[in-house]
């Protein structure tokens, strides 16, 4: 008879913790083909729509670097916590607050014109992210309350704020009562990097990060001691690194990356604050990090994938009728295959052959 | 005061403390044994979405709160798979839980987001339903209210005077003694996991068929999140949890009543509907402000995963 028993690996393998993502994907797809005949819809077709229809033409590409920048973005900071425990899950509010304080600097110089604008305006997305990231990190460090439920409930106390100031005080008068503020004028916008699609300057800012969040994991020293207090926190203890530290640190990455991210969103694609800024970047990119392997080189394909997934979905909308959320859906089975998969970094699968016991 | 505003005060506390009792309750006796589940918001939307299918389509708000409880603790099952058996990170898992529960419920839930449900008629208990005040907020209520009460006494006559609840705290305190002597840590974590699901897909059956008989995409709107807050806030105490549950119903209903009341209060409404959050935010500090109490009063084994040596 034969049997399967699991086996703890002497020693966790890497090859799985980076074949782990891609069997994840692959899953994925053969779950989205289960999902659509489970739907009544030619599974082929709509792989096809999902997964190959975004990417038909040079503008879709463009597209979908778009989509991805955010992602990439927000990803990288998440990592840099996550890698040390620190579990900052409310990069959603912390993109809005980037999104409202980047609005702000630009209602504010909206007679100014030159490139300082775009500089104004990505400071104070950055500082927006981060003070909207402060919050868990005080209330941890100072009161040891959970990050993880204060940074969460944060992302619903931040959509309210952009409700109330796009309802309120930074409606656009000429906007016919539209939750809105005024467009942008063009100093306050990220110039294109092609002509003809809407990529902009974000995407290069974003691989700069991605670059920074490379060197600053690998060849910084708190970036060492970030790594050693996620996995040994006995060791990093015992070394006198500072828990407190790591946590304002972690979360303010967090916080910087999330709150470009919204600038980002504001100053490029949207060319306004609306009460629909956040549209789960925030979320997805927690998704992103993980399959990325919290790490900057596998976040940048990561954030593809994810991108993908957003384009897919508004695909399957307009040609298959299906609901747009549809793109949640793939995301979440994603991370599931993902966080099974893992099992066989620190496992492996023995077949075995038993004698049949007498009786059974 | 006069009677009706305080009864109608009343009676939209408790009705709003409800789903957040069931809920907390349910993620208290998953805790209690050892597992962090942060998948309660998701796990309440596809509760919500299948409980408003099966009252739209059977015409039964019981059917319903059944189908709600099945979906909450199939969802449970999928956590239980991942973290007990895959041995996943359990705060990861959570999230993927309820990223992969909001979606899908919003999957499942678009043709049904302009139907509404009929309400379903309060219970009356007759005499006590009579008191003057407090008679027709208390006992003449929602049959989930009645129940919620049920399941207050059922966990706290479980986990302190049942020989079941003496092994699940056990297991939640040190797997590893529950195992040498006996217990399968593993399949008592499932039981647990998968009776804190099926609470919460009532509690997100409750929101969709009864609180507000209708189903939109993110009507949970955080209250998996704060019941999760809540069972922290009660240092793990089933009564506790029932007084946070009912402070939050409060505070959630007071922005109803401070806009109907005519009151020219200048307040953005957007301010009003972040208290519970920020209220979440509060208490959460103030208990957890003494580390003694919260690492008492956790389970010792809250959030690892456990593998016998087999």
């Amino acid at each position: 008879m034969l049997s399967f028993k699991l086996e703890a690996r002497p020693e966790a393998s890497r090859t799985m913790s980076y074949l782990s993502p891609l069997i994840a994907v692959v899953l994925t797809m053969l779950g989205g083909l289960l999902l659509f005949s489970a739907l009544g819809k030619d599974p082929l077709e709509g792989f096809q729509v999902f997964f190959l229809n975004p990417m038909r033409s040079w503008y879709g590409v463009s597209e979908l670097l778009l989509k991805a920048v955010p992602l990439m973005l927000i990803a990288v900071g998440l990592a840099i916590g996550f890698r040390a425990n620190v579990w900052n899950i409310g990069a959603e509010g912390q993109f809005i607050l980037g999104a409202c304080a980047a609005t702000g600097a630009a209602l504010l110089l909206e007679d100014v014109s030159g490139p300082q604008v775009l500089l104004a305006m990505i400071v104070a997305g950055a500082l927006g992210g981060a003070a909207w990231a402060a919050i868990p990190a005080f209330l941890r460090t100072r009161f040891n309350a959970n990050e993880i439920l204060v940074s969460l409930m944060l992302v619903y106390v931040a959509q309210l704020l952009v409700s109330w100031l796009v309802f309120g005080p930074w409606m656009d008068p000429d906007g016919f009562n539209f939750p809105q503020s005024k467009m942008f004028s063009d100093s306050a916008l990220l110039p294109m990097l092609v002509e003809g699609t809407r990529l902009n300057l974000a995407f290069v800012m974003a691989l700069g990060v991605l670059v920074v969040g490379y060197v600053f994991m690998h060849r910084s020293y708190l970036g060492f001691k970030m790594r050693v207090a996620g996995e040994a926190a006995d060791a990093a203890r015992y070394a006198g690194f500072s828990a407190k530290r790591m946590v304002w640190f972690g979360m303010l990455a967090g916080g910087v990356c999330a709150g470009l991210a919204g600038m980002a969103e504001v100053a490029g694609p949207m060319g306004q604050l609306t009460d629909k800024v956040a549209s789960g970047y925030g979320f997805a990119a927690i998704i992103v990090a993980f399959v990325g392997r919290l790490n900057p080189i596998g976040i940048f394909f990561a954030s593809l994938l994810m991108a993908l997934l957003f384009l897919g979905g508004e695909q399957a909308q307009l040609y298959m009728s299906l609901p747009a959320s549809i793109s949640k859906v793939f995301q979440g089975m994603l991370l599931f295959f993902l966080l099974g998969s893992d099992l066989f970094i620190n496992y492996r699968l023995r077949m075995r052959r038993t004698l049949a016991k007498a009786g059974a | 005061m006069e009677q009706s505003l305080f009864t109608s005060m009343l009676f939209a506390t408790l009705v709003a403390g409800t789903p957040l009792i069931i809920v907390a309750l349910g993620e208290l006796i998953t805790e209690k044994s050892g597992v962090l589940n942060l998948g309660a918001e998701g796990t309440m939307a596809m509760g919500a979405v299948a409980g408003f299918a099966a009252t739209h389509y059977t015409g039964n708000p019981y059917l319903g709160v059944l189908a709600g409880m099945t979906a909450g603790a199939l969802m449970s099952l999928l956590f239980g798979l991942l973290t007990l058996t895959l041995m996943a990170n359990q705060v990861a898992s959570g999230l993927a839980l309820t990223i992969f529960g909001v979606g899908l419920s919003a999957f499942i839930g678009k043709p049904f987001e302009s139907l509404t449900l009929q309400a379903v008629p309060a219970i009356r208990i007759p005499l006590l339903a009579d008191i003057p005040y407090i008679g027709p907020a208390l006992f003449n209520q929602q049959s989930l209210v009645y129940f919620s009460w049920a399941l207050l006494g059922g966990v706290i006559w479980f986990l302190y005077k049942s020989r079941a609840g003496l092994i699940l705290r056990a297991v939640g305190e040190s797997p590893s003694s529950a195992h040498s002597i006996g217990y399968s840590v593993i399949g008592i974590r499932y039981l647990a996991t998968t009776f804190g699901g099926a609470m919460s897909g009532i509690g997100g059956a409750f929101l969709s068929v009864f609180y507000t008989p209708l189903w939109v995409e993110g009507m949970v709107s955080g209250r998996g999140w704060i019941a999760l807050a809540l069972v922290v806030f009660a240092t793990w105490r089933p009564l506790r949890v029932m007084a946070g549950a009912y402070l939050f119903g409060g505070v959630m209903i007071s922005q109803l009543f401070i806009q109907g009341s005519g009151l020219q209060i200048e307040v953005p409404s957007q301010l009003l509907s972040a208290l519970p959050y920020l209220a979440t935010i509060i208490v959460l500090v103030l208990i957890s402000r003494n580390q003694q109490t919260i690492r008492l009063n956790s389970p010792m084994s809250l959030g690892q995963p456990y593998r016998p040596d087999a």
